[in-house]
């Protein structure tokens, strides 16, 4: 009779889409191609606070100003027992000099294999794909990139280290992707430099408080067009104060995108979570 | 791969200096950084008034004998950060058995543990140590 008065109580206080059972800021933030991450690099928490009994879902935008282009992106994720991740996400990225923008849609799956960011021994993993679909291809087309969608997949490994660094949090991610996106898929997929499909992201931070954290990121990228494509960096804080809502600003160095060099510039980023 | 690793090196040697110029702390074990006898008793005192008004996880304590949890849950903490304690109450997973909570409930504990802590104005980097040792415990504490 009491586990059945509790199992009751326990349903009746879940409602669905309130996923709230993980620990602050544990979920990180919203990666500009959907995936729960970082900024640049997915990582292997899954996006939103559901536990493994719960769902959650969530919606961010992000925006980066950079020298010569401006990239917005915009979306969502569903978080299904902790196990599953779907995301979607629209990019618009501005070519200032051409007064023209590129759009790409971004659908996303993130499946945890092993472990939990703070709880288990070895780090978390999680295996995750992002199908990208250009829909103005006109200027991958033109820098001759052999296709105008593409599916990355990447495995990423992540874990947090309570009280590592002096007694502060630790967090580390390591991402393996496989890829063959020119600027993650704005300027279309593979060409005839045909680059390494492997390429490997990294993140770090360490949380100040519960709720704000001051890290790095870094991401490997191919070069397939031989347009001397760089790796993008950025060191970012995120202040997460509570389980609804989530800010990120963040520092991007992303060398040369399609022959501009430079590119650098300031970076937000918003999450919420319902 | 190098360029990356080099990169990352650097950058997380500079946090961990800035890092390190923050801390000059010369306690000797955790239980005395956290205020040795009287300082856990008062986050323990502070921990069971949490859980007391907590709709969420009380019912998991309705039946518990309060002044049983409260003297087992002090000698624990004594012990599990070098203080001069042994806890020789019963094993986490013989407690936790048959109570089925959830990580979610769990999650929620930790909450409670860290309101506690930092109603007794515990430093957050020595919350962080303390958490770091009851952590490993969780296995023997959900789902069972």
């Amino acid at each position: 009779m009491f586990r059945t008065t509790m199992l009751v109580s326990i349903f009746i206080s879940t409602p669905l889409f309130a996923g709230d059972g993980k620990l602050l800021a544990t979920p990180g933030v919203s990666q500009v191609e959907g995936s729960g991450g970082g900024g640049l690099v997915p990582w292997a928490q899954l996006a939103g606070y559901a536990s493994q009994d719960e769902i959650a879902a969530n919606a961010f935008c992000s925006q980066a100003l950079v020298s010569d282009f401006r990239l917005r992106s915009c979306g969502a994720q569903l978080n299904l027992y902790d196990q599953v991740e779907v995301s979607v996400a629209q990019q618009n990225f501005r070519i200032n000099a051409l007064n023209t923008s590129i759009e790409q849609n971004i659908v996303g799956v993130k499946a945890r294999l092993y472990g939990d960011l703070v709880y288990s021994k070895w780090p978390m993993l999680s295996l995750g794909m992002q199908y990208k679909h250009l829909k103005d291809t006109a200027i991958a087309d033109l820098l001759g990139a052999k296709d105008t969608s593409g599916l990355d997949w990447y495995l990423a490994a992540s874990k947090l280290h309570l009280g590592a660094i002096a007694g502060y949090n630790l967090f580390w991610n390591v991402t393996a992707r496989r890829t063959e996106a020119n600027e993650m898929g704005i300027l279309g997929f593979g060409g005839p430099n045909q680059d390494n499909r492997l390429q490997w992201e990294a993140s770090t931070a360490i949380f100040f408080s519960r709720d704000l954290a001051l890290g790095v990121e870094y991401r490997q990228k191919p070069d397939n067009l031989g347009l001397k494509e760089d790796n993008w960096s950025d060191v970012f804080v995120a202040w997460l104060p509570n389980k609804s809502v989530s800010i990120t600003a963040a520092w991007l160095d992303l060398g040369t995108i399609a022959g501009n060099k430079n590119q650098k510039g300031p970076y937000v980023s918003m999450t919420g979570y319902f | 791969m190098p360029q990356l690793i080099q990169r990352l090196i650097t950058t997380s040697c500079l946090l961990f200096l800035l890092v390190g110029c923050a801390t000059h702390t010369a306690q000797n074990t955790l239980y005395d950084k956290l205020g040795g006898e009287a300082g856990v008793d008062a986050i323990v005192s502070s921990f069971i008034k949490q859980i007391g008004q907590d709709k969420q996880i009380f019912h998991y304590f309705a039946d518990a004998n309060i002044s049983r949890f409260r003297t087992h849950l002090t000698t624990h903490l004594c012990a599990i950060t070098d203080g001069p304690c042994k806890y020789v109450g019963d094993s986490m997973t013989d407690i936790h058995t048959g109570m089925k909570i959830t990580e979610k409930d769990f999650n929620h504990l930790v909450d409670l543990l860290i309101n506690a802590m930092n109603l007794q104005a515990i430093p957050h980097r020595i919350q962080n140590q303390l958490l770091a040792r009851l952590a490993p415990l969780r296995a023997s504490i959900i789902y069972i």
